[in-house]
């Protein structure tokens, strides 16, 4: 058996191609290889992020790969009678990868190995620039690494959008004698899943980011809360923890340096809330997901009492390269104050889902035309929800928003983890806003009375107004209700969970309407 | 995976993980990974051993959706609820499934088969509506689909 003529055949090991039936796949293949006595070498790769051509199957000839979706297994047999492995003729063929416009159009800067490298291979992901970011940090020192995170203007990709660059300057500033790193991975937001794609597609890029985080402030303990819906991912993050460690890139004095740093890595109970810091710290501490006062600030006083960095994935997985090719490279990207790229998340009821990373400043109705090619259905757009259970939805009117952190807050929205859902005209608005209160109830942490409480009542005030009982008080009230969850909640459940609710009432008012109520 | 509990295995988790109090969330899912649920037993020891009060432990187990304290079914089937998969028709689905399951969300079949619950979001929402069933993740679930699946599984 000669290198030559081995096919490197890529079926990718992640959520969205297995949901699809990509390891049924992979066994066809082999199987049908086996049978035509041909020689293959499978690598689960991770995804590249077109989910709606999951499992995208792609094959290397010479230095280009071309792909192949979306694969099912029974069309395998088809497939290797149209000698798909020298890149033969086919309905599902899709070209060169690369060339797939949903991709070249992209500005891929985290998530650009997704898909590419074996995703446990710490040789591939080296040989694709990685660690370069840990080396070049070790090499100009904590002062001058802080300085490229400050000048890339990156600011936290969880929803909050604070600047990473402040957050690490005040926990490097703290006097302590134990400080931590906690990386958010308890991605909860429907509509998205852009760190469960980075944590299966390149998993050393989020270790080489806490690292980086490490050893700017002056931690040598990490922390990864990951949400327990993401069996994979833990499964492929534990791998790459160990792995790390085999080779010196966790532990003591990694690479031979003064610096040493290890990660734990703590899986979450089903919580909707403990994707909020304070309840995540809480989390971490083995107690229930209530949420703290602020302050103090957990990059004061976080885990344990000690101060602690609180970032989420994609934030610490676009580190590595922000140090690797400076923070001006980075800021090259993006619009006004929102600075370098966001991956965007197409979701619900659109034709070609997946992740799309963007600089920002692109406007909403490209985006989804553009990438996601109208509506699953067919059917109009009606309603977008960005940015999560507690997002805004906009009607079909405000599609030309440019996609930046300032202009969705001054539409009474956000951007939040750039999770874009898409509904069709057949939504009904009311039953929507009423989700949006039972879903806070379910998942209210408690502490606070106007979310604990406002939420159940916010149910029971939607219910009158759909069922038409003294309507125009109700939506008074409901009004009343939405603000004082607004001003009253200690944290973003119940302060934004009116934002659905609000906008729904605003923009699509005549979804509160009950048929018997219409007709009088 | 039901198993029959064992003190001895359960102090074995506990050490696993040092005793350490603030590995208590981890320690329960442990727990409800080897045994499928947490019996009062199972507190009582853990509280003892990690020289907690029940109260605490407790607090702990109730806060939290995975930690089921009733034995679920053989096949546990979580389907999305959350805004992606309502888009692409989980509320159909889900009443699909309550009549084909023949229980109501959040409950189990009396002959110990099934467990039907709601799940808020599996990350697979570029996919929807999603399915989880015994921690394996399907995409593009229609009621046809979903019947399909839950045939295969019964008959495993």
């Amino acid at each position: 058996m000669s290198n030559a003529e081995t096919t490197r055949v890529f079926v990718p090991r992640e959520t969205a191609a297995l949901s699809m039936g990509a390891d049924e796949v992979c066994d066809a293949i082999q199987d049908q290889a086996d049978k035509n006595k041909c020689t293959i070498e499978l690598i689960r790769n991770g995804s590249r992020g077109m989910s709606w051509l999951e499992p995208l199957v792609e094959i290397q000839l010479g230095d280009d790969r071309v792909a192949y979706g979306p694969v099912r297994a029974e069309d395998v047999a088809g497939l290797f009678q149209a000698g798909f492995l020298q890149g033969g003729k086919h309905d599902l063929a899709l070209g060169e990868t690369e060339d797939i416009p949903y991709l070249k159009t992209q500005q891929r800067w985290t998530f650009r190995r997704c898909g590419i490298i074996d995703p446990l291979s710490i040789a591939d992901y080296k040989a694709h620039g990685g660690f370069a970011g840990m080396l070049r940090a070790l090499e100009i020192g904590t002062a001058d690494t802080l300085s490229e995170v400050s000048a890339s203007g990156l600011r936290g990709r969880g929803g909050a959008g604070f600047p990473t660059g402040i957050k690490w300057k005040t926990v490097a500033d703290a006097s302590a004698e134990q400080k931590y790193i906690t990386c958010n991975a308890d991605e909860g937001d429907s509509g998205t899943f852009s760190d469960r794609i980075l944590m299966e597609s390149d998993p050393f890029t989020l270790l080489e980011g806490m690292l980086i985080a490490g050893f700017t402030v002056g931690a040598n303990r990490g922390y990864i809360y990951l949400r327990s819906e993401y069996p994979l991912a833990h499964s492929i993050l534990s791998k790459a923890i160990s792995i790390a460690r085999e080779e010196g890139w966790l532990g003591e004095n990694i690479q031979g340096s003064d610096f040493s740093f290890d990660i734990e890595l703590h899986l979450g109970a089903g919580s909707y809330v403990c994707g909020e810091e304070t309840a995540m710290l809480e989390s971490l501490e083995g107690k229930a997901g209530l949420v703290r006062y602020r302050p103090p600030l957990p990059a004061l006083e976080g885990l344990f009492g000690k101060p602690t960095v609180v970032n989420n994935v994609v934030t610490l997985g676009s580190i590595p390269d922000i140090i690797r090719l400076g923070g001006d490279a980075y800021a090259e990207y993006g619009l006004n104050r929102s600075k370098g790229t966001l991956a965007f998340q197409l979701a619900g009821n659109i034709k070609r889902g997946g992740l799309v990373e963007l600089a920002f400043g692109t406007t909403l109705g490209e985006l989804i035309e553009n990438w996601g090619g109208g509506t699953f259905s067919g059917r109009p757009i009606r309603a977008v929800q960005i940015g999560g259970p507690l997002g805004a939805y906009f009607p079909a009117s405000l599609l030309d928003t440019p996609l930046d952190y300032e202009a969705f807050v001054a539409l009474d929205g956000m951007l939040g983890h750039g999770g874009v859902v898409v509904f069709d005209d057949t939504v009904d608005m009311a039953a929507q806003a009423r989700f949006a209160m039972e879903f806070c109830a379910i998942e209210s942490c408690g502490k606070c009375t106007p979310c604990r409480i406002g939420s159940v009542r916010g149910v029971e005030v939607i219910d009158r107004i759909i069922a038409n009982d003294n309507r125009d008080v109700n939506l008074e009230l409901l009004d009343e209700l939405c603000m004082t969850m607004i001003d009253g909640s200690l944290c973003a459940m119940g302060s934004l969970t009116p934002y659905p609710v609000r906008s729904a009432i605003k923009y699509f008012a005549e979804d509160f309407v009950s048929a018997s109520g219409a007709k009088q | 995976m039901t198993t029959k509990y064992d003190k001895d295995i359960a102090t074995e988790i506990i050490l696993g993980f040092e005793g350490r109090p603030e590995m208590l969330v981890q320690i329960l899912r442990a727990f409800v990974t080897r045994f499928s649920y947490l019996k009062e037993e199972a507190i009582r020891q853990i509280s003892s051993e990690l020289n907690l009060s029940r109260a605490e432990v407790w607090g702990v187990v109730q806060f939290y959706h995975d930690f089921r304290t009733e034995p679920p079914g053989k096949i546990i089937v979580k389907i999305c609820q959350a805004e992606a998969c309502q888009a692409m028709g989980s509320r159909e689905l889900t009443s699909h499934a309550e009549k084909s399951l023949g229980i109501a969300m959040q409950s189990n079949s009396s002959d110990g088969k099934h467990t039907l619950e709601a799940v808020y979001c599996l990350g697979n929402c570029a996919c929807s509506p999603a399915v989880m069933i015994n921690d394996r993740v399907y995409g593009r679930v229609d009621s046809r689909r979903f019947d399909a699946l839950l045939e295969k599984a019964d008959a495993k």
